[in-house]
């Protein structure tokens, strides 16, 4: 279970630059929870990943990880726990190694980083496994620069190496926005399979209303830092795309802006 | 002759400075100044020890370790209180001016007449012919030990981990890691084998001097760059190897100018310049991994 608790986040306070994101969030989800969250742009959605992932610290309040607090814990700490893969496909993985260091590097996490061997022979087989189920031809390119690899191969790479070992949290943010519509269907459907097999707590951020819809068994919308709906299970699959639609025209209304 | 086997001593001496550099430029990607400190570092240790009667050898080792604390230092100002890469290094540097004249005694400290690793009973029995060679021949075990360490130390795991820091630090974090605690660690490894590097050269040249590490910082980076760059299509090579050759040639080229007629006392200009011509080649014929302008 996931809690985020009485969340206060401002920006730049005091300035003319402040920037309320959240007065009182309250949202918690729980264990094993695949959540989309969708909104417009400056609604939290990012802000939120970030004070959970600890990128960000809340001005009030706090976020309870299975009980435990780790609002004050440092960023790369809750990493042993969580999985992040980015909008941009070059944040997640090194892009002058090879995609066999990088696997092995995403391997080792939570492991000593002593002096054997970084890459371990006998792991090339599980990781060429992994690479085929993508069905890029990856698992042909192992000892290739990853910088040389394509938007969406960079990015099933950082799929991969973000779930490689055991976590229980997946954070997604856009993951899927900076791709080809082939290739973001291609790592929509492999997150969908990795989640569903390792039974992973997620939160996914999207600006595809489809996906939104189609993936997840709870759908969020944020709107300037407050949750305007929230519908799972049964309630979320008769959700259709018009019905968030009209919510994004009503508060486009709202604020004023024409569409 | 004599040219050559000088360009070859002081290249593979300086090689050693230059795999420090490359630990911080190329796979850190962080530019570190200290090193214009830690190289006289490793040469004031190393005089102060062998005046005492230390072992050579010995004394080449602690001037390594002398090397690492001031490392150390400048991570710890620069990751752990956030002051800018650039200003730490020059913030240690300066400092070290003073600690290495505490350590030498004085500015300028000969030991002439020690026992060094050039200059000892067992290289005295060389036949009269080796004897040009001896000190490439004890410079060249050195020199090959450091490359295949730090080549091996790289393909380890702890190695790995250090080159992901400089390539992409956020993905660090999400390993579960500090890219803060491995940049020291990077920072201490450079800087250990840069004041190792003085150590060796207070040994060959015989004496310590406060001014002997300036522009070690622009030599060992020019030296980086021309090796990196010149072999950049034989991959085959490993990264520590080209950077060893890239000193070589570096004191070639040096060793040419001043053949040509260029005073020596015009030898900074000439680097100064001999480096920012092979930035602007490097930067044209943009492919391999330095990034020099990433002075942020």
């Amino acid at each position: 279970m996931l809690e985020l608790q009485n969340i206060m986040k401002c920006y730049n306070p005091g300035t003319v630059n402040e920037n309320l994101i959240f007065q009182d969030f309250n949202l918690s989800i729980p264990s094993g929870q695949f959540m989309t969250i969708i909104g417009s742009n400056g609604s939290g959605k990012t802000s939120m990943l970030n004070l959970i992932c600890g990128n960000i610290k809340p001005d009030r309040g706090q976020i309870i990880m299975d009980g435990e607090n780790t609002t004050n814990m440092a960023e790369h700490v809750r990493y042993k726990r969580m999985g992040r893969v980015f909008q941009d496909p070059a944040a997640g993985t090194c892009p002058s190694m090879t995609l066999l260091e990088n696997l092995s590097l995403a391997d080792n996490k939570n492991k000593a980083w002593n002096l054997t061997k970084a890459v371990e022979k006998q792991r090339i087989d599980f990781y060429r496994e992994k690479l085929k189920r993508v069905g890029l031809g990856l698992e042909n390119k192992l000892d290739e620069v990853v910088g040389s690899f394509s938007g969406g191969e960079r990015q099933a790479v950082a799929l991969l190496m973000a779930t490689i070992t055991p976590i229980d949290y997946l954070i997604l943010d856009e993951h899927t926005a900076a791709l080809d519509p082939k290739a973001a269907e291609t790592i929509m459907q492999l997150t969908a399979e990795i989640i569903q097999e390792q039974n992973l707590t997620t939160l996914m951020v999207t600006h595809n209303l489809n996906y939104a819809l189609e993936y997840g068994d709870r759908l969020i919308m944020l709107h300037q830092g407050e949750i305007l709906l929230d519908v799972c299970g049964q309630e979320k699959s008769k959700l259709k795309l018009n019905d968030l639609l009209n919510k994004f025209f009503e508060i486009s209304i709202e604020v004023g802006n024409a569409i | 002759m004599t040219i050559l086997i000088g360009i070859f001593e002081q290249g593979l001496i300086y090689a050693v400075m230059a795999l420090g550099l490359y630990i911080t430029y190329v796979i850190l990607n962080l530019p570190d100044l200290t090193v214009d400190g830690s190289f006289p570092l490793g040469s004031a240790v190393c005089v102060a020890l062998i005046v005492t009667g230390v072992n050579p050898v010995l004394s080449l080792i602690i001037s390594f370790f002398a090397g690492v604390i001031a490392g150390i230092i400048t991570g710890i100002i620069h990751v752990k209180l956030g002051i800018r890469d650039l200003i730490s290094g020059i913030i240690v540097m300066t400092g070290l001016y003073t600690i290495n004249l505490l350590i030498a005694g004085k500015s300028n400290v000969p030991i002439f007449e020690a026992t060094t690793i050039f200059n000892n009973d067992l290289l005295k029995q060389l036949p009269e012919s080796f004897k040009p060679y001896r000190v490439l021949l004890v410079l060249i075990p050195i020199v090959i030990l450091c490359k295949i360490t730090l080549n091996r130390y790289l393909h380890t795991k702890s190695g790995l981990l250090l080159r992901s820091v400089g390539d992409n630090q956020n993905l660090i974090i999400t390993m579960a890691k500090d890219p803060g605690n491995m940049k020291i660690l990077g920072l201490a490894l450079a800087n250990g084998l840069v004041a190792l590097s003085g150590a060796i050269l207070a040994q060959q040249q015989r004496f310590f001097e406060a001014s002997q590490g300036t522009g070690t910082m622009v030599m060992g980076l020019a030296s980086v760059i021309i090796g990196i760059r010149l072999f950049a299509k034989i991959k085959s090579m490993s990264f520590p190897m080209k950077v060893v050759l890239g000193s070589i040639i570096y004191k070639a080229i040096v060793a040419i100018a001043i053949a040509l007629g260029l005073s020596a006392n015009s030898l900074k200009l000439i680097t100064a310049i001999l480096l920012l011509i092979i930035l602007l080649i490097s930067e044209h014929g943009k492919k391999g991994k330095v990034q020099v302008q990433q002075y942020d």
